[in-house]
């Protein structure tokens, strides 16, 4: 039995799912031009998490081996129906603005991932804790790079003004390549940098 | 015609499923080490991606379209909640057959493909194209057009990133960027690079 803290803490920093198992990337980027956006997608990845891998641990003993990914990826899409569903009913503008991103939570392969390498052999308990750190590491990766994009941007976070814009005279002159596409990659690599140069041991060593 | 020339070249360009919507990153950044292997997933990926776009296109307008089960009659139906279920439902179904029949009557090429077929199920960029193409309602033959540029888009994207990491492999690249982060900045820079298709037209 592996200690509780580690298990829900180890994904955050030591073995983040986006920066070091390249897994989930793919919705990392997309969504992170907005703090807003950030925070809907991060909830919903952590309650799609939490429960494929209860749900997936739960019957771990009764899966047959050679039909688990299908049983795995019907758990998953079924949980994303209900989030989708669940933002459509609550969040109608936010869900407009995440459009098919919600859908690619069933493709997003932490979740995948992490039903198959750790639901499948864990109790419920340690599996939900699983489930809610590696939400978590994802999370932190893109609010880090949804802050920096909304901040420096267009000067604002979660809607509120905190740099005054130069076109309503203000001081700050909006960068607009943190709005584009290529931006989240260079935060995205940049932030790997930062975290290998403090956790040197997660350096990728010459092939 | 000019609407079929147009939408392949958006979907191929401009509207490049990983580089401006960042679909399939993970197999994108996973596979592209190098060129043959980068080529062969890719075009297993326009494939599949030609199959699955149409087929869950009829799927929508036939099946789960509000008010789509009349010519069952049952025309109050709406089982567009079911939508997600269905297409990954489709695209697992699709890649399992597709392995199937190449393995029977292509081994050659399901040899070259063989391993990637599978990985292609939890490729982002193929259950985008079909929910890009329900969102953007997308008849028959336009969906046929855009899985083809979609699919070709995201191939042309991982056969470069893969020549540009071959070469890479001669660089001096500081310890904490090596492998994983080096890459981001790269396809960032590819990223730049195809934005300035953008506001083509024929």
């Amino acid at each position: 039995m592996m200690k509780a803290k580690e298990v829900l803490f180890d994904p955050v920093f030591k073995n983040n799912p986006i920066a070091l198992q390249i897994l989930g990337v793919c919705s990392a980027l997309a969504v992170t031009s907005k703090l807003e956006t950030v925070i809907a997608m991060s909830l919903s990845v952590i309650a799609v998490t939490i429960g494929s891998n209860l749900a997936v641990s739960l019957i771990r003993n009764v899966i047959p081996n050679n039909i688990r990914i299908i049983v795995q990826m019907t758990i998953i899409a079924s949980l994303v129906i209900i989030v989708d569903q669940l933002l459509k009913a609550y969040a109608f503008q936010t869900s407009k603005q995440l459009s098919v991103f919600v859908g690619l939570i069933i493709t997003n392969c932490i979740i995948m991932g992490r039903a198959e390498a750790f639901a499948m052999k864990n109790p419920p308990g340690a599996a939900i804790l699983d489930g809610l750190g590696n939400g978590l590491g994802y999370a932190v990766v893109l609010l880090v790079v949804g802050a920096i994009r909304e901040l420096f941007g267009s000067g604002k976070l979660l809607g509120f003004d905190i740099f005054q814009l130069t076109t309503d005279g203000g001081w700050y002159q909006s960068n607009g390549l943190m709005l584009l596409p290529p931006s989240a990659f260079f935060l995205i690599g940049f932030f790997i940098w930062a975290l290998r140069a403090w956790k040197t041991d997660q350096v990728e060593q010459e092939h | 015609m000019d609407i079929y020339i147009n939408l392949l070249i958006q979907s191929i360009f401009i509207e490049n499923m990983a580089l401006a919507f960042f679909l399939g990153m993970c197999t994108f950044l996973a596979v592209s080490k190098k060129v043959e292997t980068a080529i062969g997933l890719g075009i297993a990926v326009v494939c599949v991606q030609t199959i699955t776009v149409p087929v869950n296109n009829l799927i929508f307008f036939y099946v789960l379209k509000e008010g789509a089960l009349s010519w069952a009659g049952l025309p109050e139906s709406d089982l567009s909640f079911l939508g997600y279920i269905s297409y990954i439902g489709v695209i697992a179904a699709i890649v399992q057959i597709l392995e199937m029949v190449l393995d029977r009557y292509f081994p050659p090429l399901y040899h070259a493909l063989g391993i990637f077929l599978p990985l292609i199920t939890v490729n982002c960029a193929i259950l985008a194209g079909s929910l890009f193409m329900v969102e953007r309602d997308y008849n028959f033959g336009e969906s046929i057009v855009y899985g083809i540029g979609s699919g070709a888009g995201w191939a042309i994207a991982i056969a470069v990133l893969a020549g540009i990491r071959e070469k890479m492999s001669y660089s001096d690249v500081p310890d904490g960027l090596k492998g994983l982060g080096i890459t981001f900045i790269v396809v960032g820079l590819m990223a730049m690079a195809f934005m300035s298709f953008s506001g083509i037209q024929v």
